[in-house]
């Protein structure tokens, strides 16, 4: 349903109110703004030379948050190939036709989706150590992501597999292929196709969710900024805490911004190929978006 | 074991705490959702690009940022919330407001238009064809991605932790940090508090969604 069905096309006095409110909206919105300015103005907070700062190559600054920025893509980009990997092992593993197969992978889905992600990655990193394996905080960062991301992509990829048209498979075995052939060769390549913008959106889900090495100690973009933070405010007090903090968030918020776009890019170019996408479900459920934990069961 | 029944009173409000964070920042996002999703499906489009951008936002913003921004960054505005609790409902409620919208939204969408063109030619104005309507027909629609988003919010709820909000996951972190030698125990513990919160959740879901789906 468009939204248009919802409500008449408005006459010549709806119009009228509705740019009235509008425009006082949206004046409502500017002095919101305005006042949160004034006040960031009043502390000081917007004067040119503490956002200079962001740009400053003496003190470090923008060598620091790039070096961070890269570190953060690092990171998500080792949880999201692991990932894909696993988790097309995992989706395969599932649809297998043996129980002593298929049960372990179920289980072990449904274990590293119903935990939250923070968890799993400070298990990692406190209690991997206890046992003898020394890990860093890249490591137990990238293998929270990849282990709760696995679990996630399996059923994603899973759904792809199953949506591929039977007669795809069923041509594939008339041909005289193996169990695993019709699977390798046939089904999961046109599922990946199919799955690709989703692919892509939850690697947006994984890069939001690197900000979790914040909390554990790795030196991503935030945590890059709270201890330039540190060290600056021991030479000059506190005057460039808010730049630094804005100047990090946005890094992130940009980057993010730019994957969504990729991603929706990719969703209408195979949309556009009717072939690949008659019924991709492109979007992500907004639970897999949200990050840090989807759906702990499957609901349906 | 006995380890944990020493501790079983921080765990205990460890676990009150995750869960009324949970439960008070999930009513807020269902209420600040369904508003966002009105205002995207509304006939005026200044409501319609403000609802748009705020889920463009914070759905590409990490929840970490967002609980970064009001923990550290809202005093430069001389804005303060009263408690550290407070801080943490509002982050959690803002950021889950924009996945709310996307369901409610995506449960509008598969109304069909007959019910809405219905309601019209009967003279409804739009606030009543979305209140009486088309609303009430969406959120039978949208009960199982509603569900999983509130399951997705009580886990995301652990990241409180890292903002000196005293949950089930930071009470792991200190315990971890006290008793090394239980941490497995810690462990444990600390999932299963989750999991008493997700699978009841997930199987109370179940339930309503068979008790409202809408047969066509």
């Amino acid at each position: 349903m468009t939204a248009s069905v919802l409500f008449d096309v408005p006459g010549p006095a709806a119009r009228r109110r509705q740019r009235l409110g509008s425009v006082l909206g949206t004046l409502l919105v500017l002095l919101l703004i305005g006042l949160a300015l004034w006040r960031l103005g009043v502390n000081g907070q917007l004067d040119p030379a503490r956002w200079a700062i962001l740009f400053d190559t003496r003190v470090n600054v923008p060598q620091r948050l790039l070096e961070a920025l890269v570190d953060t893509l690092q990171v998500a980009a080792v949880g999201m190939v692991a990932a894909t990997l696993l988790g097309a092992l995992l989706a395969v593993g599932r649809l297998s036709d043996h129980a002593w197969v298929r049960l372990p992978v179920a289980a072990t889905i449904e274990f590293f989706r119903a935990v939250p992600l923070l968890v799993l990655i400070l298990f990692c990193f406190l209690f991997l150590p206890q046992v003898g394996i020394s890990i860093s905080a890249f490591g137990a960062l990238a293998l929270g992501l990849t282990l709760y991301n696995m679990a996630v992509l399996a059923e994603i990829i899973r759904a792809g597999i199953l949506s591929v048209d039977r007669g795809q498979s069923e041509a594939a075995y008339a041909l005289g292929m193996r169990k695993w052939q019709v699977m390798s060769f046939v089904l999961v390549p046109q599922a990946v196709r199919r799955m690709l913008p989703v692919l892509i959106a939850q690697l947006v889900v994984l890069l939001k969710d690197s900000s979790l090495g914040f909390i554990v100690g790795y030196m991503e973009l935030l945590r890059t900024a709270r201890s330039l933070v540190e060290t600056l405010n021991f030479e000059f007090g506190g005057i460039y805490t808010f730049p630094l903090y804005v100047g990090a968030g946005l890094m992130y918020i940009i980057v993010n911004v730019l994957l969504s776009w990729l991603a929706r890019y990719v969703e209408k170019r195979t949309r556009r190929d009717t072939k690949a996408a008659a019924t991709t479900e492109a979007e992500l459920p907004a639970d897999v978006q949200m990050g840090g934990g989807g759906g702990a069961v499957p609901v349906r | 074991m006995s380890f944990l029944a020493d501790n079983f009173t921080l765990l205990r409000d460890a676990f009150l705490t995750t869960l009324s964070l949970a439960v008070v920042s999930g009513v807020l996002a269902l209420l600040l959702g369904t508003i966002l999703a009105a205002m995207r499906v509304s006939p005026i489009p200044a409501l319609r690009a403000l609802a748009t951008f705020y889920v463009e936002v914070f759905r590409n913003t990490p929840l970490t940022v967002v609980f970064f921004f009001l923990a550290f960054g809202l005093v430069y505005v001389d804005l303060q919330f009263p408690s550290r609790f407070i801080t943490a409902v509002t982050a959690l409620a803002l950021y889950t407001a924009a996945f709310v919208c996307e369901a409610v939204r995506s449960g509008i969408n598969s109304v069909p238009p007959g019910q809405a063109e219905a309601a019209r030619a009967l003279g409804l104005d739009f606030r009543q064809t979305l209140t009486t309507v088309v609303l009430p027909q969406a959120f039978r629609t949208v009960v199982p991605p509603l569900g999983n988003v509130w399951i997705a919010l009580a886990k995301n709820t652990s990241i409180a932790a890292g903002f000196a909000v005293t949950d089930l996951t930071a009470v792991l972190q200190r315990l971890a940090n006290a008793s090394a030698d239980q941490l497995a125990l810690v462990f444990v513990a600390v999932v299963v508090g989750y999991l008493m919160i997700t699978l009841p959740s997930a199987w109370g879901i179940r339930v309503l969604e068979r008790r409202l789906a809408i047969v066509r």
